[in-house]
């Protein structure tokens, strides 16, 4: 997802225009947009795809044998195509829409989880993750009898090698842990830690809703079973995401929901399932929200992204550099592999007032917990506040976000 | 800085925020109450005495925000020495008060401090932070134990 080559120049104002909520303002200040961990703006060629499929295109797909229905299944299916190739995937049908990051986990919690678990058998997570990849397997682990194991984060924000492997056992049976970590940035190794768990015998899922924003992945580089993540965050619809599953293991799995489009045959003495990608989407699918993300992905992959890797990474060493020279200030989380975003507090300022006082300055970023009250404990912190930057801030917003905490400061003196 | 930033951030707020009153466990207490935000995480303790129908001492513990803190404090120092049904009258004016979707006019003989609240209206993200030491405080008095949600 980053790529140290020489980058050439990004052309900011021309990609910012792409962007239309850009333009608009927070009261009198401009809006500077620095939540983009939360969720990402859209460019104008994803809104106008999905402008365009319900004026012109739009149907049910599937068995439909008129025009429109034929066409909006061709639509469908060309999306689902679009994101493999994106991904890596070898085929489409590796690719289930889902409603987003939380409903993969949970399919694979609850399919996967729900029929190899046994008594006993062990789920491992890292302390990073976010609840969306704690609570699913809390529920299935509760049901099953499993036990969850936990590796640990290092003051550093990162998960060490030597941590992640001793904690793996002959009991293992699924390892799941973040891309990059929502809270703190940190960018895992993923392609090592999936080599150790599978060497144990252990599936792997992947929570990639922090990664995909910042760059192309490769599912097959890395060699997971289970990829997560979701449109919203990189510049898609919200409602849909993706689980991109190894076809062979998704067959061999149970499916997650009962519905149309899932089955072969129904009975009331028996329902046989079709295999993926139906097999996991009961029911009309979120075919706007596919079409939608079609047109995120194709956006991205025109990007130059070693210059979007340098310009994003250049927003994060300038943030960290304007904050620390504030009096008070805490960074959170110093990974050498980081995404574009930063954890801070300001002494004697709780993270929700920060938050405030900056968004009457037009300076919208995230204070809380994050959903990952485990690592915020750990961090011995209630929470923190959460500058993310994407590939559209400029130097002149970090700027804004390093003024409007000193304003809260000299508030709160 | 706009108005309503100000506003929300008087001094007053500030003052309770840096030194709050009653702030720690009471010993002996006779009700307590725990308040929780899920949204955010914030966590606030009410502790109450009871002697007779009057609200003899209250203290709080928190864990949250400016706002929270400070609309704990300002609550400890309105409430204090009440009779409790009294008590329970100045909840529902404050919570009235907070969420409130209309302007009202704002008797400060009456409301004093409480009325340094008001600017919270302006923030719907934080009216619950304002609220919650008040749920809470209700919740004691009702010897609910139960932590309240806001």
């Amino acid at each position: 997802m980053h790529t140290a080559t020489q980058a050439s120049t990004l052309d900011l104002s021309d990609l910012r225009a792409e962007f239309p909520i850009l333009q608009r303002s927070i009261g009198r200040h401009p809006l500077t947009y620095l939540d983009n961990a939360a969720t990402s703006q859209k460019p104008a060629v994803v809104i106008d795809a999905i402008s365009r499929f319900f004026r012109q295109d739009n149907a049910n797909i599937h068995r439909g044998v008129h025009y429109l229905s034929v066409q909006a299944t061709d639509l469908y299916d060309r999306a689902r195509a679009a994101v493999a190739g994106f991904i890596g995937a070898r085929e489409a049908r590796e690719i289930v829409f889902v409603r987003g990051t939380t409903e993969a986990i949970n399919l694979v919690a609850r399919s996967f989880g729900g029929s190899r678990l046994a008594a006993g058998d062990e789920i491992l997570l890292t302390l990073m993750e976010h609840h969306a990849n704690i609570v699913p397997w809390q529920q299935i682990a509760a049901e099953r009898g499993a036990i969850i194991r936990v590796v640990p984060v290092r003051d550093t924000g990162e998960i060490d090698l030597g941590d992640f492997r001793s904690l793996l056992g002959p009991r293992t049976r699924i390892a799941a842990f973040a891309h990059a970590s929502n809270a703190l940035g940190s960018i895992n190794p993923v392609a090592d830690m999936t080599r150790i768990a599978r060497e144990h015998g252990a599936a792997v899922l992947i929570d990639g809703a922090q990664a995909l924003p910042h760059g192309p992945i490769d599912v097959a580089a890395i060699d997971c079973d289970f990829y997560a993540f979701s449109g919203h965050k990189m510049f898609g619809p919200d409602g849909i995401g993706v689980l991109y599953g190894r076809a062979d293991l998704l067959n061999a799995l149970p499916p997650y929901q009962g519905g149309g489009d899932m089955i072969e045959r129904v009975s009331f003495s028996g329902t046989t399932f079709r295999e993926v990608p139906e097999r996991f989407e009961a029911g009309t699918p979120h075919i706007s929200g596919a079409i939608g993300l079609e047109a995120a992905v194709n956006w991205l992959r025109q990007l130059d992204w070693p210059a979007v890797h340098a310009h994003e990474q250049a927003l994060l060493e300038q943030a960290e550099t304007l904050l620390a020279e504030i009096p008070g200030v805490r960074l959170y989380g110093c990974a050498p592999d980081r995404v574009s975003l930063l954890s801070f507090n300001l002494e004697g300022v709780h993270p929700h007032d920060l938050g405030t006082i900056l968004d009457s300055e037009g300076v919208a970023i995230r204070a809380g917990h994050h959903c990952t009250q485990p690592l915020m404990q750990h961090l011995g912190v209630p929470g923190t506040a959460r500058a993310s930057f994407a590939l559209y801030n400029t130097p002149e917003e970090v700027e804004r976000l390093a003024a409007a905490v000193r304003r809260a400061r000299r508030l709160f003196a | 800085m706009d108005d309503a930033l100000e506003e929300l951030y008087q001094a007053i707020i500030l003052q309770h925020h840096r030194s709050p009153k009653n702030e720690g466990v009471l010993d002996p207490y006779t009700h307590f109450a725990e308040g929780f935000n899920p949204l955010c995480g914030d966590r606030l303790t009410v502790y109450t005495r009871e002697e007779g129908q009057v609200l003899s001492a209250v203290r709080f513990v928190a864990e949250g925000c400016a706002i929270s803190r400070a609309s704990a404090s300002i609550m400890t120092t309105r409430t204090v020495g009440l009779p409790l049904a009294t008590v329970q009258e100045r909840i529902r004016d404050v919570l009235t008060l907070l969420t409130g979707k209309e302007e009202i006019a704002i008797d400060l003989d009456t409301l004093g401090e409480l009325a340094a609240l008001a600017g919270v209206r302006r923030f719907p993200a934080r009216i619950k932070c304002a609220t919650l030491a008040w749920h809470a405080l209700r919740n004691a008095l009702n010897s609910d134990c139960e932590p309240v949600r806001t």
